[in-house]
């Protein structure tokens, strides 16, 4: 199977900037991604920098971005890719983290904001004998999470750290529910409250993109609702994310439909959303775009409420 | 110079286990690791650990069938060791944070593997290694150690035959460091790559064993390589003794359970080294499906597979465009560990500390993991007890290497005269020209001719054979080449350093082969189809002779209460 790979290439110690170099290779039926690029490496350019080494999906080595999408060079088989996406395959180191050399991104960064989420179990109270005992149920709820190989994937593709740096990204939050939802730990709601501080699992725009991402299906921005769930049952509602989803189930429960200017000063508390959206809130009015001022109930309101009621929330 | 008592070189569960026993007996402790901790090849493991937790269980009835399925190589002091420390080992990472599966009662769940008389193997799904290092790793950062992420060791520093230290080259930037300790802990996994193909990754270079033998210390029973029997065919990955754990079978082209025949208690599930021998025959025998047999798991239902198996459900549909629910999975035996290993005590010492020299050792060097042998698994591992191996003598070795570095001085080092050396070797490579051999080349050579001929059955001819090209292509080394000549991330340059730490090992293990004249465990030969006890119940051990090459002689296997026996499954 002959395929062309696109690949960006970057040597800090003789270019000024990246480009793409195209290389030819022929490669086997079960062929992946990885597959092309140790060709390349062994038969063609021995230059070429990327990290890989188990090749099967749990080392989580050779994250990089291929046709665009972050994913495993060696779980991305070339054929599928062929068949979908074109005959050129274009592959580029991860995005969000700065390039070493070619595909090899600094991942310290990563590493920092993992470590901020104190990974590590601690539990409360005299250790038992042997193990602690608790249900299987438990145990593989948390499966999901483990699954996590800290691969990065996610991470390269988030779209809140494209623009705030500071966000602990999905692998690290993903990690964090692993820990507030284990039964062993004794710190659940210092865990909580930690997690759901600024840059925390508020932050998130729930864009889906690391969901799609992850090869190891650990769907990160699942993981952090499940925080956020958690968190809310807690007690921990004083955050504006938590006053945003009771402000947002509150106003379509009583009224059918959501009251936007309510939402807001609910979310952000009366002076500071009139502080801090008062510009967007000006640029909507000249764009005749500004939600009512007053907000009406729909017709059928109650039958909402009574689903609201029937569910129990 | 950097100085820390005790160094652990490699990131696998072995070095952190290591590591987390020196710094909890309050050593200033670092771990050196030529890849991120996470990505070591201890992840994937899929399986689980072996460790006598179930009522119906008794660590003793562990030893045994670990000595059986040693084919009696192992020793049994060794072994007793493993077997009873095991249970402990395994409420200790529970209770650090492993998700291990369950029982009703909440106690941890164990599951069936080969050569194991009880459910013993403690797993979790089939994800068990990578779950038991991302723990470890957990606890490094829950304590902060030291690590040096990325740094690869080129040269261990030995004084008047005691460690001193070692070389290192930080991958990132191609700048090269010396690094004092009182002691040094190999934790560097296996050989991989000096076969082609393996289930092993593509960092697994028998840097450990190399860095030992090239410094002055012995490598035991190197003829012990393991093929596992279901790896897959487009590229060598494993797919887990658990599958046949669960009940999966092994079919030839017939459709015919074919291990009723070679094993008609056990089955599927007798030792490795008895399925992989199994398949070759069917296989040679004309009853394979292209040079393959089947895995067939469609009985166990997609309840199971999807719960307990399912990385291997996403494994045979990437690599081999099979759904394991609807069909069996064609897969063949293929290079998956080395039982022997840098020879050690039971605390990971190198050296022998009665003073007698049985065999040749460094001092302060300590090995554990599957770089090292005890020897636990003598001439056959089984399945389940690498992971514990790891767990149980990691900690040893790290807590021998603290006892150590408390009780002797540093040892002399020259840091100008080590970098001088370093980097004089680095210029030589990067001096040839950039057109010159390949060392992927060379290195392909060398895999495929291990392959052919000490893999599951050997021969007095093929080892020759395979012997004699592993040394022309030792020949041929010093005129290897690369292509980058920059120093940042430059891994052109160490596919050459870790080709030549696989040569010197492939040397060791195909004369090692060539001379154990009798079959025993892995080392299955055609010309001495036979166990024989009375000439071979020992180990082999080699080190490096003055002119550099092996230097092969033997050493009494220790046992305590088993005698050996004929082993039938």
């Amino acid at each position: 199977m002959d395929v062309t790979l696109k690949i960006k290439r970057y040597d800090p110690e003789t270019d000024e900037a990246a480009h793409f170099e195209e290389y030819q290779v022929d490669l086997p039926e079960y062929g992946a991604v990885l597959d092309g690029l140790l060709a390349i490496r062994d038969e063609q350019d021995g230059s070429l920098s990327m990290r890989c080494s188990c090749r099967s999906a749990i080392c989580g080595s050779c994250a990089m971005k291929i046709n665009g999408k972050s994913r495993l060079a060696c779980k991305t088989m070339v054929s599928q890719l062929k068949e979908l996406e074109g005959d050129v395959i274009s592959v580029e180191p991860m995005g969000n983290q700065p390039v070493i050399k070619d595909l090899v991104v600094n991942m310290d960064m990563f590493w920092d904001k993992v470590n901020a989420v104190q990974p590590y179990l601690r539990p409360e109270g005299p250790a038992p004998e042997k193990e602690y005992l608790v249900s299987n149920e438990s145990m593989m709820e948390l499966a999901v999470a483990m699954n996590c190989i800290m691969c990065g994937a996610c991470v390269s593709d988030c779209t809140v750290l494209e623009v705030d740096k500071g966000f602990l990204g999905p692998a690290a939050l993903a990690k964090a529910f692993r820990f507030a939802g284990d039964p062993r730990d004794g710190h659940k709601q210092e865990r909580l409250q930690l997690y759901t501080e600024p840059n925390g699992v508020w932050d998130c725009t729930r864009c889906f993109m690391c969901v799609s991402a992850c090869p190891k299906d650990v769907a990160p921005m699942e993981r952090i609702m499940d925080v956020r769930a958690m968190a809310m049952e807690a007690g921990l509602t004083n955050t504006r994310g938590a006053r945003h989803v009771d402000a947002f189930a509150s106003s379509v429960k009583h009224s059918g439909r959501l009251n936007e200017l309510g939402l807001a000063m609910k979310t952000f508390g009366f002076f500071r959303a009139g502080i801090e959206l008062a510009p967007m809130g000006i640029r909507r009015l000249f764009k005749r775009r500004l939600p009512p001022l007053m907000h009406k109930k729909i017709a059928t309101a109650k039958n909402i409420g009574r689903l609201f009621d029937k569910l129990g929330v | 110079m950097r100085q820390h008592e005790v160094i652990i070189i490699g990131g696998g569960l072995a070095g952190m286990r290591a590591a987390q026993k020196a710094q909890e007996m309050g050593a200033d402790v670092a771990m050196i690791s030529k890849i991120y901790p996470t990505r070591s090849h201890s992840a994937a493991a899929q399986g689980g650990v072996q460790a006598a937790v179930s009522e119906n269980d008794s660590w003793e009835s562990h030893a045994y069938d670990t000595v059986k399925g040693s084919d009696y190589l192992g020793d049994q002091d060794a072994i007793e060791i493993l077997c009873y420390e095991a249970p402990g080992d395994i409420y200790a990472l529970e209770r650090m944070g492993v998700i291990f599966n369950r029982n009703d009662d909440g106690t941890i769940d164990a599951r069936a593997f080969g050569g194991t008389s009880v459910n013993r193997t403690c797993f979790v799904a089939d994800q068990t290694g990578q779950v038991l290092l991302h723990v470890m790793w957990e606890q490094l950062l829950k304590s902060g150690l030291t690590v040096y992420s990325e740094w690869f060791v080129t040269k261990l520093l030995v004084e008047d035959n005691k460690i001193a230290g070692c070389a290192a080259l930080e991958i990132p930037t191609g700048r090269v460091e010396v690094f004092r300790a009182k002691a040094i802990v190999l934790a560097t996994g296996g050989i991989g790559q000096v076969y082609n193909p393996t289930t092993n990754g593509l960092v697994v270079t028998a840097d450990g064993q190399a860095l030992a033998y090239q410094a002055g210390a012995t490598l035991m029973d190197m003829e012990s390589v393991q093929h596992h029997p279901t790896t897959m065919k487009a590229n060598g990955v494993l797919i887990t003794e658990g599958a046949r754990g669960e009940g999966a079978y092994l079919l030839n082209s017939n459709g015919e359970r074919f291990m009723e025949k070679y094993a008609p208690n056990m089955k599927e599930l007798a030792s490795r080294d008895v399925v992989s021998r199994a398949e070759t025959m069917e296989i040679r025998e004309g009853r394979g499906v292209d040079g393959c047999v089947l895995l067939d798991l469609r009985h166990l239902g997609r309840d199971l597979i999807m719960t307990k198996l399912a990385q291997i459900y996403e494994l045979a549909r990437d690599y081999a465009s099979t759904n394991i629910l609807e069909a069996p999975v064609p897969i063949q035996p293929g290079h998956h560990y080395i039982m022997g290993g840098i020879k050690t005590d039971v605390d990971g010492r190198t050296w022998d500390v009665t003073g007698e020299n049985r065999w040749e050792g460094v001092e302060g060097l300590f090995a554990a993991g599957e770089c090292a042998n005890v020897s636990v698994h003598g001439g056959n591992r089984l399945g389940g007890n690498s992971l514990l191996d790891t767990i149980v003598f990691g900690k040893r070795s790290g807590a021998g290497a603290t006892e150590y570095a408390n009780s002797n001085d540093w040892a002399p080092i020259s840091e100008d005269a080590a970098l001088v050396d370093q980097e004089s070797g680095i210029k030589k490579i990067f001096d040839r020209p950039a057109d010159g051999l390949r060392a992927s080349a060379l290195r392909l050579e060398m895999g495929n001719a291990m392959n052919d001929g000490i893999a599951v059955f050997r021969t007095e001819e093929g080892m020759t054979q395979t012997l004699n090209t592993v040394r022309d292509i030792k020949g041929r080394f010093p005129g290897v080449s690369v292509q980058n000549k920059g120093r940042v991330f430059n891994t052109d340059l160490l596919s050459v350093l870790e080709l030549g730490y696989m040569l010197d090992v492939a040397e060791v293990i195909a004369v090692s082969a060539i001379n154990r004249k009798e079959s025993r465990g892995a080392h299955a030969r055609e010309d001495y189809p036979d166990r024989n006890d009375e000439e071979y119940l020992k180990h082999t051990i080699v080190h490096r002779g003055k002119d550099g090459a092996p230097v092969l002689d033997y050493l009494p296997v220790t046992m305590t209460k088993w005698e050996p026996q004929v082993r039938s499954y």
